[in-house]
């Protein structure tokens, strides 16, 4: 029995050889698209490897375990700062101005600042793919507390192109809760009831001289406007900066206030006409409102 | 694999030997450490419902956390006399319970009999001192720094902490009872100031009839909500800018303002503390908590009730460079409230007061 299964065997070995060509077999890749294509294989064994794009740095936030071509798109998260700035038509406005320094509004108005503090809410960064990273922070800026002149979200950026900012002047009116916020409470922020209620958006205070030369306080204080009883009018201001920019590293973005506004473009404000018990009247807070939107701009947006 | 097998044995070996070690030595009779864990029974503050919905947690320094046994000496220590120069004058003296913890006078009289410049002032809620200015003129950053100050001062306790130090030491309770707050018997005048600054943090004032009004337990007289509308009117009271709302009940904003007393300031408060000149006449906004026991009224006393208070700000504001810019109508001395509005008002006032907290049981003296 072996030795019949021997000799047939070695039967079948004679007959291959006979019918093959002289070449032997080479295995591998056989697919030229391939990245390891072997040219000299002449029988494909399944090793094909092919190129997959992604992004190949482990310590990205879009790292893709199964590429092996880097392609450019890893993504970084970057921390965003902003900073806020004050100025008087471009004239740097701080803490150490108030009470000394003396400005005059398009009016005609000379006055000075002893209290500036306003609020900012729902800030977000517009990528230019469409998408938004948007801060849950808001922040009341007041120019006498060093720490509230800037903010660093928890959340942070991707790296990548952009192109704009938006963020609420004051709260919008989902946002403007009575009461809701603990911080802004013990600093006394809240509007009253009777007003509509919520918060203040801005409180800017100081002396101006009257016709006579005499230092009269204003209270220009501003949100939501009273219409009548009962009757109230939303009174915050979305701005859409739009602007060209990349993040690459940590960046700062200032934003800016020019405070010489709130008294200009469209309505002139003269302080002897508005000056104090503000925040009831209508007319006073719907002028806030129309010159608010040229008030902000945005500034130095650094890395 | 073999190898491996050894050096494995080996490891364990060398573990089970060390185990062996330590716990021989920890068997050994005389433990060389003294009691160093020992830790005083924690007593968090409790906070009042109607602060936990609307302000933040209340500030308690890391260092200083509220603990029985630190809060029942910082009670003692209060009430005792033991810390003045003569023995004759505690916290308490010109603090009292009664008075929700400021005194009936206009100046203090310290040990001496020599009379102070500056009106005592009530202590409550103090954990919520936003900004962590204490005194009129904010020159103390925390409640442990403020209660050194009055042991020393010549015209009040006028004593050294070295001797108010070795006073205690040398009495026959405190060294226990600061062991048993602090975990030594070693008494210093930081220690001191911490087991005061407990107490003091537990005086938390939040059960006036207003109170109770904003969680639904009671009503007002209509008299007290018309009170409280001119409080919230800007061309009227205009109180809340500096004196808080219905969301802000500590009703202060902790912050230094000139209220228009003086034309010429004589007393320059927060300017003293900051140098700055546009602080001038500045003082601490009080709280309208507690008016009802609190009289004479403002940083110097001089309003002996809330009338002549309503009166200063509906007709008696008199120009000074610093004055506020939410004082209004200087000119005409105020915004000239009328005789049925300041009534209200001072009703309204009064509804902020808490007989509960005067009267509490465990702020009353020990001893």
């Amino acid at each position: 029995m072996k030795k019949v299964a021997l000799i047939f065997v070695m039967a079948i070995f004679a007959i291959a050889c006979s019918n093959d060509d002289p070449q032997p077999t080479v295995l591998g890749c056989t697919d030229p698209s391939s990245l390891n294509y072997n040219p000299a294989a002449t029988e494909d064994d399944g090793t094909c490897e092919y190129e997959i794009l992604g992004c190949t740095d482990p310590t990205s936030s879009n790292y893709n375990p199964d590429a092996n071509t880097d392609d450019g798109s890893c993504i970084y998260n970057k921390m965003v700062t902003f900073s806020f700035t004050q100025n008087w038509d471009g004239q740097s406005v701080m803490n150490t101005d108030f009470n000394t320094t003396t400005y005059t509004n398009a009016f005609g108005n000379s006055l000075k600042i002893s209290k500036l503090r306003y609020l900012i809410s729902r800030i977000s960064l517009h990528k230019a793919d469409g998408s938004t990273v948007d801060f849950e922070e808001y922040n009341l800026i007041d120019l006498t507390d060093p720490a509230s002149l800037t903010l660093t979200p928890a959340i942070m950026a991707t790296t990548g192109d952009y192109t704009g900012i938006s963020f609420v002047y004051g709260f919008n009116e989902t946002d403007n809760v009575s009461g809701a916020y603990s911080d802004l409470n013990t600093v006394n922020w809240n509007w009253p009831e009777m007003l509509g209620g919520g918060y203040h958006f801005m409180q800017m205070e100081g002396t101006y001289l009257d016709n006579t030369g005499t230092a009269q306080p204003y209270a220009y204080h501003n949100g939501t406007a009273r219409v009548s009883d009962g009757v109230f009018e939303q009174n915050f201001l979305v701005f859409n900066l739009n602007q060209n920019f990349s993040i690459n590293a940590d960046a700062t973005i200032e934003i800016k206030m020019n405070i010489a506004e709130w008294y200009k473009n469209p309505y002139t404000w003269d302080l002897n006409v508005f000056n104090t018990n503000l925040m009831m009247n209508y007319e006073a807070q719907k002028h806030m409102n129309e010159n608010g939107p040229s008030v902000f701009s945005l500034g130095d947006i650094t890395e | 694999m073999k190898k491996r097998s050894k050096k494995i044995f080996l490891f364990f070996f060398g573990v089970i030997a060390c185990t062996l070690l330590i716990a021989c030595s920890s068997n050994d009779p005389a433990p060389v450490e003294p009691v160093e864990n020992y830790v005083p029974t924690p007593k968090p503050l409790t906070i009042p419902p109607i602060f936990e919905r609307l302000l933040p947690t209340p500030f308690v320094p890391s260092d200083n956390p509220q603990t029985e046994e630190g809060i029942a000496l910082g009670r003692k220590l209060f009430y005792d006399p033991i810390l003045s120069g003569d023995g004759t004058q505690a916290c308490a003296s010109c603090h009292s319970p009664s008075n929700s913890f400021t005194d009936d006078t206009r100046f203090s009289i310290g040990i001496d009999g020599i009379e102070g410049t500056r009106n005592s002032m009530p202590l409550y809620n103090l954990a919520w001192n936003t900004g962590n200015k204490f005194f009129w003129d904010g020159r103390a950053n925390s409640i442990e720094h403020q209660a050194f100050e009055p042991v020393t001062n010549p015209i009040e306790m006028h004593n050294t902490w070295e001797n108010a130090v070795a006073s205690l030491q040398g009495d026959a309770q405190y060294p226990e009872l600061f062991n048993k707050a602090f975990g030594t018997a070693t008494i210093s005048k930081e220690l001191t100031a911490k087991a005061i600054a407990q107490f003091e943090r537990t005086l938390i004032s939040a059960n006036s009839p207003f109170d109770r009004y904003l969680e639904g337990e009671n009503s007002l007289t209509p008299q007290e909500i018309n009170g409280f509308a001119i409080f919230m009117d800007e061309t009227r009271g205009d109180c809340f800018h500096c004196h808080g709302n219905e969301f802000s009940p500590l009703w202060t904003d902790n912050i230094f303002h000139n209220n228009g007393l003086d034309a010429i300031i004589t007393d320059k408060g927060l300017g003293n503390v900051t140098g700055d000149p546009n602080d001038d006449g500045k003082f601490k906004s009080p709280s309208l908590r507690n008016l009802a026991f609190t009289a004479p009224y403002m940083h110097d006393g001089r309003f002996a009730t809330l009338d002549e208070v309503i009166n200063h700000y509906s007709e008696g504001l008199v120009y000074s460079p610093t004055i506020d810019p939410l004082m209004k109508a200087i000119s005409t001395g105020g915004v000239h409230l009328t005789e049925p509005d300041k009534a209200d008002l001072k009703a309204f006032l009064l509804s902020l007061s808490d007989p509960s907290f005067i009267n509490n049981p465990n702020f009353q003296d020990p001893n």
